[in-house]
């Protein structure tokens, strides 16, 4: 048997205290199989041990949530008997190390989440950071990432629908691979993963169980170093076919009434899928290992408690259904293995030849995860930058033209057209809008769906950039004519052992806080990936919020696009100008400086709750937000969206340039026929809301008076080019 | 009228071809299991898009050899008409019911997108709803749909009017930038020898109602119902 | 025993991931790369048998499911 030396504890990344806790738990030393499972149930990405002081303070409750966090992914209710499930979880790490089959298994992950509570997944997006565009990585890695990607979802049959990129030199050594997946099930057919009923069958289900992956979890919880490329054997290899019969199986069998209980296994595989289901039902579990379905010849239980092979469940049955399950697994061709039984002990006991490999107490091991206070400093705070800080440019049209075709801002397209976003016959709105929007198949609603996070607010002001997240994701929602409802949240964040990146999560986690209060948009699921460092330098921090909002019905449904011609273009909100970390500074002026722009909550609110109602009456006929690029972007995206141009006037006491390009929050253009603007005027008066006509639909170009006029053919051939020139230079394979 | 949507394992277009047939229909068509041997009695087979058996090995090949295929090229044959989208064409091209083979996209990317497609051989059947030379829109969605048969075979369905549907502009015109996966002289879509089978690439299904952006696949599968009817 | 099947495109057919390969294969700077093909192996583990029944064996294979012969060719090989 292997003695545990110091360095073996360390190589398991537990610290002296931690492994002190191990001793004192089982008063004795582990052996390696339990010193493994320890290492994974007690890393970063199980236990959440740095952030979870934080994470409680977070909003999770609402009359519409069914369940909040703590279970595979969050529940709500959307009317008629029916919930929506979703999460939103990163699979950064394995997805620099090898993009295709990272960004892949994630989407599998991910959909796996959701289904296990008996829902059927409807929707995907993707929130993605890669490092500067002419990094050399960032070509193959943008390229191996959409199309892993898409080879997971397209194959479920699950349409993605959308998502974000952003572009950074901040992620050059540390890519972000966000996937959300979004699920419907009856209210009265959810599944939960508490293990019950002692002498009850613990089943197996799925894949094989082979070495692929063994300590992900505790991988995805280390800082990468420049030898990062030789960890490529540790990630795991997805197989969405099999995932797909995993699926119609689950869904097949949970139609019945034979599960108690189900639990992906996801990272640290068997281990946390076992330990979670016993801790969460108060029970012991007996494994006995050698029946679990393995693929590799001479496999130790170490290496089958710790091995993230994917496609894989864990159920507990009722008693003497065991057959009626085995038949459906075996219909779809799965593995299908009782492993063992629900007891009353309080403790995981594993044999494997007919000897104990592991016996751990379940609940002293989950009570005493780790739960750490760090150290934290605030992050100080960048000034203001006013409009008249930053110098008129000579053409307003050259910049509006760079910034249509900047790497923040330019389209999406070559992304999202590789990605299968119809199939499943409800994607009412498409990529490409500010949310996706979805149907509720065989209904009149439908779902709105965004991803959103600005991670350079967040750098410079981690509370504002926390609630700027929640907010464009509740404004973008709204955008829609939805309600917004509820949010999973993706916290992505550097090493946080250093308190000034400890400082970033608390304030983001602050902002958050404040806006999902203010905005009733509570955090119902999550996820949280620390240590996205390379050699001592963080990413942005980068809170990706997934938000979820309803659409009661579907005629009632607005997109960016202008529409007809003689529409009156309207400006909802207050323009400040304040310039700080705009694209536009960034763009034109090379400087990445300043406080980002204040979001007003109350404002926020007031305006989207406004925007929602006139829509609802069926007064308006586009809307988009503001947000990167300011107002003029948002024009240039809603002309070439309506392939019709626009005479803008603006009467602005701002410099034309900061009323143009400061990315103000808050605020939305929207267009209305000219017979509804006297009532929608009269809305906004009443509730006094600022509402500035600014000009009219018309013509080929995008012209606005004083500054610029370009074609709608110009915008679109600039928006449109940037990525596919990305993608095709050498090296972008 | 019934109608019967083959599912293979990894089928995953079988339930919109479901939504589409049973709005044309007035009733549902069978959904029949591909481990079956046996066809219900049907006026129309469907097989439909996705990635059957994972596309593993080559996209439509091992569906191509399950029972229910046998039983489906035996009634073709027999004159039963038969659509196969995407996927299904790719079965369809598999088990020898259509010429050619479906290889990976040129661009060697998934494309998912509307395209206009002209509608080129006179087929009452299938097209009769559309005017001859119309151009339609659908959408595509795949990584295997480049359309290749050897010299002889293309010049044969060409001459024969089996090409059902060609990649164009929004004008109509048949150009390099309208073919989205590299398919020989920009083929979408083509019939057997007897023209009761038809197999194409772009998804009618996916195209039934204004709120999904268009209404080109209702027409489709009205009119195919209508004319077995 | 064991057999290995080499599968191929026929020449003429295109084959888009081995222009891509070729054309990575130059950015790498291997200039001498004239023209690149990809194809794949399968390998099969059967039962004992004589050589002549198993080559008509996994020659039956090819034709029914390994390779498409509208676009494919194949090649045999029994390793031991």
């Amino acid at each position: 048997m292997t003695e545990i030396t110091k360095e073996i504890v360390a190589e398991h990344g537990l610290t002296e205290g931690e492994y002190e806790e191990v001793l004192k738990i089982l008063g004795r030393a582990p052996n390696l199989t339990e010193l493994g499972i320890f290492s994974v149930m007690w890393s970063e990405h199980c236990s959440y041990k740095s952030s979870k002081k934080w994470l409680k303070t977070l909003p999770t409750e609402a009359p519409w949530v069914i369940c909040g966090p703590g279970e595979n992914a969050g529940v709500i209710d959307i009317g008629d008997g029916q919930a929506a499930i979703f999460k939103m979880e990163s699979h950064n790490h394995p997805s620099f190390i090898e993009p295709y089959q990272g960004a892949a298994t994630g989407v599998g992950g991910i959909m796996r989440d959701v289904f296990t509570m008996g829902a059927r997944p409807i929707a995907n997006m993707n929130a993605l950071r890669f490092g500067r565009p002419d990094h050399p990585k960032t070509g193959h890695l943008v390229a191996g990432v959409v199309s892993g990607i898409g080879g997971y979802g397209n194959c479920m049959g699950v349409p993605t629908v959308g998502g974000e990129t952003n572009f950074h030199s901040s992620y050059d050594g540390n890519i972000l691979v966000n996937a959300m997946t979004v699920g419907l099930a009856d209210t009265d057919k959810i599944f939960y993963s508490a293990a019950a009923g002692i002498g009850n069958p613990v089943v197996y289900v799925g894949s094989k169980t082979g070495r692929d992956g063994i300590h992900g979890a505790t991988m995805a919880s280390a800082e990468f170093d420049d030898d990062s490329d030789e960890k490529r054997p540790t990630v795991q290899v997805g197989d969405p076919f099999t995932e797909k019969l995993l699926l119609e199986a689950c869904l097949e069998l949970m139609a019945t009434d034979a599960i108690v209980a189900i639990q992906d296994m996801g990272a640290a595989g068997l281990t946390s899928s076992s330990f979670e289901m016993a801790d969460k039902g108060g029970v012991g579990i007996e494994i006995n290992l050698d029946l679990v379905p393995m693929r590799e010849d001479g496999m130790t239980p170490y290496e089958i408690m710790l091995s993230e092979s994917q496609e894989r469940m864990l159920m507990v049955l009722k008693p003497g259904r065991e057959e009626e399950a085995r038949k459906i697994f075996h219909k779809w061709e799965l593995d299908f293995s009782v492993i063992g039984k629900v007891t009353d002990t309080g403790r995981m006991v594993l044999t494997m030849n007919s000897e104990v490999a592991a016996d751990l107490p379940v609940g002293p091991l989950a009570d005493a995860a780790p739960e750490y206070d760090r150290p934290w400093v605030k992050t100080p705070l960048s000034p203001v930058i006013k409009p008249e800080d930053v110098a008129a440019p000579n053409d307003l049209g050259e910049v509006l033209l760079k910034l249509m075709g900047s790497s923040e801002i330019a389209s999406r397209k070559w992304i999202w057209e590789q990605y299968d976003h119809m199939v499943m016959g409800d994607t009412i709105q498409r990529p490409g809008g500010d949310a996706a929007v979805v149907r509720v198949h065989g209904t009149s609603k439908a779902l709105a769906i965004t991803t959103d996070c600005t991670p350079r607010y967040c750098y410079a002001d981690p509370a504002m950039g926390g609630a700027q997240a929640v907010a464009e994701a509740w404004r973008n929602i709204t955008a829609t004519g939805a309600l917004p409802l509820a949010i999973t949240d993706c916290m992505n964040f550097g090493n946080p052992q250093r308190p000034e990146i400890m400082g970033q999560f608390v304030g983001c986690i602050d902002g958050m806080r404040s806006a999902c209060n203010a905005l009733d948009f509570p955090v119902i699921s999550g996820n949280v990936s620390l240590y996205n460092e390379t050699n001592g330098t963080g990413i942005h921090p980068t809170p990706a919020i997934g938000g979820v909002g309803l659409l009661k019905d579907i005629t009632q449904m607005t997109t960016l696009a202008f529409k007809a011609e003689g529409d009156i273009v309207l400006l909802l909100g207050n323009l400040t100008g304040e310039m700080g970390q705009s694209i536009y500074l960034r763009e034109i002026e090379g400087r990445e400086e300043g406080a980002p722009p204040r979001v007003d909550l109350a404002a926020e609110r007031k305006h989207g709750d406004y925007l929602r109602e006139m829509i609802g009456k069926g007064l308006v006929t586009a809307a988009h937000d503001l947000s990167d690029g300011g107002l003029a972007v948002a024009l240039g995206e809603m002309a070439i969206a309506g392939k019709i141009g626009a005479c803008i006037n603006l009467e602005t006491d701002l410099p034309l340039h900061a009323a143009l390009f400061a990315e103000d929050q808050g605020c939305y253009v929207i267009t209305v026929r000219p017979d509804d603007l006297e009532m929608v005027r009269g809305f906004a008066l009443a509730e006094d809301i600022l509402l500035q006509n600014i000009g009219t639909i018309g013509h080929t170009d995008l012209k606005i008076d004083g500054g610029l006029t370009i074609s709608v053919d110009r915008l679109r051939a600039v928006h449109a080019n940037w990525l596919p020139e990305l993608m095709s230079r050498p090296g972008s394979e | 009228m019934k109608a019967a949507v083959i599912v293979f394992p990894g089928s995953n277009c079988d339930r919109d071809l479901k939504v589409a047939l049973t709005q044309s229909m007035g009733r549902e068509p069978a959904m029949v299991w591909h481990g079956d041997s046996e066809l219900p009695d049907t006026d129309l087979i469907a097989i439909p898009g996705g990635f059957s058996y994972g596309d593993y090995l080559r996209a439509g090949a091992m569906a191509a050899n399950s029972p229910i295929m046998r039983e489906v090229v035996r009634k073709a044959e027999s004159g039963t008409p038969v659509v196969a989208i995407c996927n299904g064409f790719q079965i369809a091209t598999e088990t020898g019911m259509l010429p050619g083979a479906l290889l990976r996209n040129a661009s060697q990317k998934f494309v998912c997108k509307d395209v206009d497609l002209l509608v080129i051989s006179e087929n009452e059947r299938f097209v009769g709803g559309f005017q001859q030379s119309q151009v339609v829109r659908f959408p595509v969605a795949h990584h295997d749909g480049n359309f290749y048969a050897d010299a002889d075979t293309l010049d044969e369905l060409e001459a024969e009017g089996q090409i059902a549907f060609k990649y164009v502009t929004p004008e109509g015109e048949i150009t390099d930038e309208a073919n989205p996966n590299g398919s020989l002289n920009n083929i979408a879509g083509i019939y057997n020898k007897a023209g009761n089978v038809l197999g194409l690439m772009p998804h009618p299904e996916r195209l039934i109602s204004e709120v999904l952006g268009g209404t080109d696949g209702k027409t489709f599968f009205d009119h195919l119902v209508n004319s077995i009817v | 025993m064991k057999a290995r099947v080499y599968i191929s495109l026929k020449n003429g057919v295109l084959d888009p991931q081995g222009k891509a390969i070729s054309h990575s294969l130059q950015g790498l700077g291997f200039k001498n790369v004239l023209d690149v093909r990809q194809g794949k192996t399968i390998d099969l583990d059967l039962a004992d048998m004589d050589r002549e029944r198993a080559e008509a064996e996994v020659e039956k294979m090819c034709q029914q499911l390994l390779a498409n012969t509208v676009i494919e060719n194949y090649s045999i090989e029994l390793l031991d």
